[in-house]
């Protein structure tokens, strides 16, 4: 599983670090999604899935996916 | 559905609904009925509103989910069809707009401005000082006399004390901008009533972003004054944001805090759950499921179609204004298995009570420290908590643009 984020489209609701925080955090500056690992290890994938869901702006794809599951 | 309006017809029909719709007697946690009947008839129909306009209601939760992410929907307040909620929210958005009500990529950059302050981390950090705000005001109504209003006592200082030390607004001046707010959220208050409120709280935050300007405090509204100074916006667009963030800082929090005690009042096998834990997940699941079962936004999220969009066997044309009803959407069975019954084990964390999308609610973090305090602490250090009136005898906001009860009172 990779996983892939987009900052430009990224609201900073911070649903992903309140879901996978071992995954995602937000930046200092202007809460904007940080990527902690690319490449998260196989326990987090229900986490990462989940956030990716959640993301109010469709701001997080997991590589493995079907596109339509990723852009839920 | 064809036989309400069909696709492609720009006529509604004489039989549209007024929208927003009437609760049933006796059910004040329940949408309209008729909101029921939509989303199972005409998932995606017209209904009218105050102006006599006829927008789409989306009542389906897939179908809102989908619509507030989708970019050929836009929140412009200035588009001729956008669907105001109000007389009074129309003034509003024209004397005080904000990025709530405006598209890409205005919207994204004035956003950014403010969001640091509500990130995870920075909301997790508060989490002592509000746990201290609450057992200091539970304190307070243990000295005191019995019966006691909720709502004064508890549910309005909570989140009014938080925002205040978070924007750095003086707590002291509560009452003028409790008293302005109420006005600007309440669905029977004139235009001019909009605007005199408008006028007093745009001044007031104006003052207090020049104060900032010359001693900067560490929180939001010295953020804002730096951005002023910077010239990246107005001293306006800031006294606006300042306002939105007032607002929503304590008006939606409240209203969860006294609506969501009631509820759960109304439901003691649910209560008990909650006053029986100490642990955090499952408090945070009860959070999460009366966010859903409440939804306190509940005259729906206002967005206008730039391109003509099929969905649900209909077309909605381009301008025309689509009304996002998140509350019967978060009581969608395709959604929420049983979606009537109070569940506080579910942790339905896919609802749309702060909506979804590019706009959804800013605050959210906040508002879950918040409440998940509130909740964890209240029931656990006043056990016998009751209501000191009947159901019936209880004021709900029936006419606010956010739900939820006027008093709350209670003994122990």
């Amino acid at each position: 599983m990779k996983v892939i984020v987009d900052q430009h489209k990224c609201v900073a609701s911070g649903q992903c670090v309140l879901t996978a925080p071992e995954v995602f955090d937000q930046r200092e500056e202007d809460g904007i999604v940080v990527l902690l690992t690319e490449t998260p290890p196989e326990h987090l994938t229900d986490d990462v899935r989940q956030a990716a869901t959640l993301c109010p702006a469709q701001a997080i794809w997991l590589a493995e996916q079907e596109k339509q599951e990723g852009e839920r | 559905m064809s036989t309400i309006s069909a696709p492609g017809t720009d006529v509604p029909p004489a039989e549209t609904p007024d929208y927003p719709m009437t609760r049933a007697a006796g059910c004040p946690f329940d949408p309209p009925p008729a909101l029921h009947t939509r989303q199972t008839e005409a998932p995606i129909s017209r209904v009218r509103l105050w102006n006599g306009t006829t927008p789409w209601l989306v009542t389906r939760y897939e179908d809102v989910r989908a619509l507030l992410a989708d970019p050929r929907i836009g929140s412009d307040s200035t588009h001729p069809h956008y669907p105001h909620q109000s007389p009074a929210a129309k003034e509003r958005r024209r004397q005080s707009r904000t990025f709530i009500t405006m598209d890409d990529p205005e919207h994204a950059r004035l956003r950014r401005m403010v969001t640091a302050a509500f990130s995870i981390k920075h909301v997790e950090a508060l989490r002592p000082a509000i746990q201290k705000i609450v057992d200091d005001l539970i304190d307070a109504m243990l000295a005191g006399p019995r019966p006691v209003d909720l709502v004064q006592a508890f549910a309005l200082p909570v989140p009014s004390l938080v925002i205040c030390a978070l924007l750095g607004v003086p707590y002291a001046d509560h009452d003028f901008f409790q008293t302005n707010s109420r006005i600007l959220v309440r669905s029977t208050t004139t235009p001019e009533q909009a605007r005199a409120a408008t006028q007093l709280l745009l001044d007031y935050l104006d003052r207090l972003i020049g104060d900032k300007l010359t001693h900067p405090t560490d929180d939001l509204l010295s953020t804002l004054a730096e951005r002023v100074r910077a010239g990246e916006i107005s001293r306006h667009e800031a006294a606006s944001m300042g306002i939105l963030l007032l607002i929503a800082g304590h008006e939606t929090t409240a209203n969860m805090i006294a609506l969501g005690t009631l509820a759960l009042l109304r439901h003691p096998d649910q209560l008990a759950r909650v006053s029986a834990s100490d642990d955090p997940k499952p408090i945070a699941s009860a959070v999460e499921e009366l966010l859903r079962y409440l939804t306190i936004v509940h005259s729906g999220r206002r967005r206008v179609a730039r391109e003509d969009i099929e969905i649900g066997g209909v077309t909605i044309r381009a301008g025309e204004g689509v009304v996002l009803a998140n509350d019967i959407g978060n009581r969608d069975p395709a959604a929420f298995p049983d979606p009537d019954r109070l569940d506080v084990d579910r942790n339905p964390r896919h609802h749309v009570a702060f909506g979804f999308g590019v706009h959804q609610c800013l605050g959210q973090p906040l508002a879950r420290v918040e409440l998940q305090v509130v909740y964890s602490t209240l029931y656990r250090r006043i056990p016998t908590l009751r209501l000191a009136v009947g159901l019936d005898q209880i004021p709900f906001k029936h006419d606010g643009t956010v739900y939820g009860v006027y008093e709350l009172p209670v003994t122990w």
